[in-house]
């Protein structure tokens, strides 16, 4: 018995101690992956690309509030992460911090002293970056960007997420990746998009499906689930492989105007991914969005023909595509406008054919095709509930500069009808999705009251 | 004591075409751009949101687009010896109000003007000597020439998106194109809307008879469209709500759909609402401007507004108003002929023919306002002025734009205009109506001017612009022509009945209904500055540093819609003032 019980405070001491350990004693930083030579100087305005290409704007940047300056609510299944404050200032930004304090945060995810960040922060794919873009975008966020006094709210989720150690078992999950790039050497091109995809561009993020520790199941293009599709905040983060994924559908050409303008010839880009156009994807280079649209054309087989340039100043006609013959009974009922044809189909020929056409195939670059269209046909309905109520908007970009707004039903179209219509749209031409509900309007509708 | 703010490169008074043309093309200079907008702020969503805004009380009958003449408006009056009384609720024309001005409630038909009607002075001189130009008329030339301004009405075309099929390339007569139409280097950027029953009627009636039929030139988008600034439209539902409505559908060429956006990316450029421009001001010297003062509306003060170019894109009416009240040239006096601003205000004549067919069904609801088929075999380059009679000539054109049931419910003469009568006389004959209109030149005068009103006054205490406006008898006679040809056309279609309203010699000016927002002159263009108010690249003859623009500029007006001739225009000053004007400011003539 006293053997025992001596086991079980041995036992309980090292656990103590293995705790404490596990708790107290720092955690290593990563290597870099590169030594880079002493008098190595970024290329002139590397640093802002790869601060465009990362999307830090995005998340650091409170609506209204100066850039980078924090205090964006970020909402996770843990509840709401308040992003930092990353401009220069030494008490409330990162003005203190060392390059290798910065270089940590990126590729480990650990804030000066070892506190664990959240993996909000997507360091899961920052781990990827070249050592000389973390280099670059440290020199320009800590010469270039304008230091902003600006203390933002804590985050303070519940218990046992507020116990930050614990994150470093998550770590143990999450960061089973070396850090640094590996090309897949397909072509130059194909790698430049691969290093963009994987790294600073943080696509698994959103794209890839998370593992049941909530960790990002496809983290390089080795991995099997690599952007197999994920859900983040009640959205479709669709697929970016597979034959039967909606870009599957699309060239290449179509994929990167869509990535540089947030539209083309199928699509529009709405809610996150229109933030992700405004804030990261239109400020690249035609050549780096050429190269993102060619690797994933390319992971499942053959990229196609890759353009050199994309969405060309006009003037330029673009008739709109005739139905498909998935589409054909569809476009035939709708047509035919017979008065006994079902509420679904009667609602969208009153508010909605005159955009998206009987056909649903819309019209190139500003009215988005409905048949096959992941936000229409997602697992999750709020998004395209949403849009029905309270209508989408695409930002203005360089080379497409109109700000493409849907207006919003709600006023017009009451729940049961919203869902009879999101309904239709989610079956007709070749759709097959399930069915809306008023009570699942009746939701969207009572949130976006409250937002 | 007016506020004054910092100085700006570039002031533009009025964000409608042509002070969106102005803006983009200057910013793209580098330059430091102030807008300033009378009206409110608008934009397709929210502002032209279906279905609220297919609301013809509220905007076809009650005007809600449309300027308050409360805010702005004229004095009236046919000749120099009677009274001139305000214009205090909106009939004859419709002022727009607010971003993209006129740009966003027009119909969308857009013209070039023909070769022959800019040297219209030359052109009847070289064919049948000056005698025929009738007392009164100030028949003159443009100081600029159709090959010159080619390129920028193919400009303006490519910006505005403008659906159509060329009927002359390079000098090359193209088929199902108007073969009168002065040569283009181009092609129109989209192809032509599809036609409706009235149009296809009147197109096989006119291909029998063998005159020229061709599509409207349309600023609506028959297909998907991104234009030159990288803008968009969208292809074209024929929802039949254009002229008076924002187009919800992204389907009207407009400063909204083809400048505004990409313009207010620049971080050069800057625009506020709600600021009335007062006046001009000029330098003590009088040869520059310092500026401009306008009434800051939500600060409720004047604001003096420093800067290095003026550019005045208001209004033809306001543009003018505004250079009479700052003393940008003398005013005009019809006796002496002397001075030149307010001169050569001009108008459009118009008449038609509205057929009734117990047997078709015309759906007059889908339509847009730019829809179908033209004529031009009666037009100024067709006619022989000599032996007709008058100096001029009309486009034709048959299709409906709409059929909105307060304004659209043409009845066969006779029906009761109310009650049982008119109940039956409806619904018998609700979509069995179509119409062909001529849409015909008007000259310019010596009695048809604008000057400022010596009785009243704006709510900021400034003169009311006064106009003194009538009928003249050559294009009456012009008019009865087309009347002439007209009738045996529409009746080769074997309507069940048909009526004409064409004016006749004697008709008055009456400004209560709705005649066309077709106001030009008053400013216009000339060879020297005894004749007009601005050079050939609307700068104006008193002030280098102002510039003019727009429907003013007209020193007749043609036998088309303004806008083409406005956009090219507009192009064309943008152009001089690239290349020419900011790297040496001066007298561009």
């Amino acid at each position: 018995m006293k053997t025992f019980l001596k086991v079980i405070a041995t036992l309980v001491v090292l656990g103590v101690v293995a705790l404490l350990a596990f708790i107290l004693v720092p955690v290593q930083r990563s290597a870099p992956t590169e030594q880079l030579a002493a008098d190595w100087q970024p290329q002139p305005g590397q640093g802002e690309y790869v601060l465009n290409a990362s999307d830090c704007v995005a998340c650091h940047t409170a609506d209204g509030g100066a850039p980078l300056a924090g205090g964006r609510p970020i909402e996770s299944p843990m509840g709401t992460i308040w992003s930092t404050n990353i401009t220069p200032d030494p008490e409330t930004g990162i003005g203190n911090w060392s390059y290798d304090d910065f270089r940590a945060a990126l590729v480990d995810g650990l804030a000066p002293g070892g506190r664990h960040l959240y993996p909000a922060m997507p360091y899961e794919n920052y781990r990827l970056m070249k050592e000389e873009d973390i280099r670059a975008l440290y020199d320009y966020m800590m010469a270039e960007v304008p230091a902003v006094k600006n203390a933002v709210q804590e985050t303070s989720l519940d218990f046992p997420f507020n116990m930050r150690f614990g994150i470093r078992a998550w770590n143990w999950l999450a960061l089973t990746h070396a850090p640094g790039f590996t090309p897949a050497d397909s072509s130059e091109i194909s790698d430049r998009g691969q290093y963009l995809v994987e790294g600073p561009g943080h696509c698994a993020a959103c794209h890839s499906p998370r593992s049941p520790f909530m960790a990002q199941d496809g983290v390089t293009v080795a991995d099997d689930h690599f952007l197999a599709g994920g859900v983040v905040g009640g959205w479709n983060a669709p697929a970016l492989r597979g034959s039967a994924s909606e870009i599957g559908k699309w060239s290449t050409g179509d994929l990167a105007t869509y990535l540089a303008t947030g539209r083309n010839s199928h699509s529009t880009a709405n809610g996150e991914m229109g933030l992700v156009v405004e804030h990261s994807l239109q400020h690249l280079t035609d050549a780096d969005n050429i190269a993102i649209a060619a690797f994933l054309k390319g992971i499942d087989g053959d990229a196609g023909e890759v353009p050199q340039t994309l969405a060309a100043a006009g003037p330029t006609a673009l008739p709109p595509a005739e139905a498909d013959a998935a589409g054909a009974d569809t476009t035939a009922m709708l047509t035919e406008a017979s008065p006994e044809m079902p509420l679904g189909a009667r609602l969208y020929l009153d508010n909605c054919s005159g955009c998206h056409f009987v056909t649903g195939k819309g019209a190139p670059e500003i009215f988005p095709e409905l048949a096959g269209n992941s936000l229409v046909t997602g697992s999750e309905t709020t998004p395209l509930i949403s849009v029905i109520l309270n209508g989408a908007e695409v930002p203005s970009s360089a080379k497409r500069p109109m700000v493409l707004r849907m207006q919003g039903y709600g006023k017009r179209l009451s729940d049961s009808e919203v869902a009879e219509l999101a309904t239709f749209v989610r079956t007709a031409w070749g759709n097959d999705a399930g069915a809306v509900t008023a009570a699942d309007v009746a939701a969207v509708r009572k949130a976006s009251a409250t937002h | 004591m007016a506020r004054q703010d910092k100085k700006r490169d570039v002031v533009i008074v009025g964000l409608g075409w042509t002070g969106s043309i102005a803006g983009i093309e200057l910013a793209q200079e580098g330059l430091d751009i102030l807008a300033l907008e009378r009206g409110h702020d608008q934009n397709t969503v929210p502002n032209f949101e279906y279905p609220q805004q297919i609301d013809e009380l509220k905007y076809g009958v009650r005007l809600k687009m449309m300027q308050k003449p409360s805010h702005q408006t004229v004095t009236v009056r046919r000749s120099g010896d009677e009274t001139a009384l305000p214009y205090r609720s909106l009939g004859s024309f419709l002022p727009g109000n607010g971003v993209g001005g006129a740009g966003t409630h027009w119909n969308g038909l857009n013209w070039r003007p023909q070769p022959e009607e800019l040297r219209l002075r030359s052109h009847v001189r070289e064919n049948w000597g000056e005698q025929i130009i009738p007392e009164g008329m100030n028949l003159l030339d443009y100081p600029v020439t159709y090959d010159e301004m080619e390129p920028f009405y193919t400009r303006f075309e490519k910006v505005a998106g403008i659906s159509g099929k060329a009927g002359n390339l390079n000098g090359v007569i193209q088929e199902g194109g108007n073969p009168f139409e002065g040569w283009r280097s181009e092609d129109y950027p989209m192809p032509p809307l599809p036609t409706t029953w009235d149009s296809t009627k009147f197109q096989e009636a006119c291909t029998a008879a063998g005159l020229h039929p061709f599509h409207a030139p349309a600023g609506i988008a028959s297909t998907a469209y991104v234009n030159p600034y990288g803008m968009q439209m969208g292809p074209c539902n024929f929802c039949g709500f254009c002229e008076r409505f924002g187009c919800y559908q992204y389907s009207k060429s407009s400063p909204q759909t083809a400048i505004l956006d990409a313009l207010k990316r620049m971080p050069n450029f800057e625009y506020r609402t709600e600021s009335e421009v007062l006046r001009v001001e000029l330098a003590a010297d009088g040869k520059t401007a310092t500026g401009v003062t306008y009434w800051d509306e939500k600060a409720g003060e004047e604001v003096f507004q420093p800067a290095d170019i003026v550019i005045l894109s208001s209004y033809q009416l306001n543009n003018v108003h505004l250079m009479l009240l700052s003393g940008l040239g003398e005013a005009y006096d019809p006796l002496t002929g002397e001075g030149t601003l307010g001169k050569n205000y001009a108008y459009q004549m118009n008449g038609g023919v509205t057929l009734f067919f117990e047997d078709d069904n015309f759906n007059p609801f889908v339509g847009h306002g730019a829809n179908g088929v033209c004529i031009d075999d009666f037009s100024v380059n067709q006619n022989d002025f000599g032996a007709l009679g008058f100096i001029g000539g009309s486009y034709w054109r048959s299709g409906t734009f709409n059929g909105q049931p307060i304004r659209s419910m043409p009845l066969p003469k006779g029906t009761p205009g109310w009650g049982a009568g008119w109940k039956e006389g409806i619904g018998k004959w609700y979509g069995h109506a179509m119409s062909i209109g001529s849409h015909g030149s008007h000259m310019s005068y010596a009695n048809n001017h604008l000057d400022l009103d010596p009785t009243y006054t704006d709510r900021h205490g400034r003169p009311l612009m006064r106009m003194t406006f009538n009928w003249q008898d050559n294009d009456l006679r012009m008019n009865q022509y087309m009347k002439s040809q007209m009738e045996p056309l529409a009746a080769s279609m074997n309507p069940t009945s048909m009526q004409s309203g064409f004016k006749d010699v004697g008709a008055q000016y009456d400004v209560r209904p709705y005649q066309t927002t077709h106001n030009t002159g008053g400013h216009i263009m000339s060879e020297t500055p005894a004749e007009g108010a601005v050079n050939k690249f609307s700068q104006t003859w008193k002030a280098h540093n102002v510039f003019a623009m727009g429907a003013g500029n007209f020193v007749q007006n043609t036998q088309y819609n303004p806008t083409g001739m406005v956009g090219g225009l507009a192009y064309h000053t943008v152009h001089a003032i690239r290349t020419q004007y900011l790297s040496n400011p001066r007298p561009l003539v």
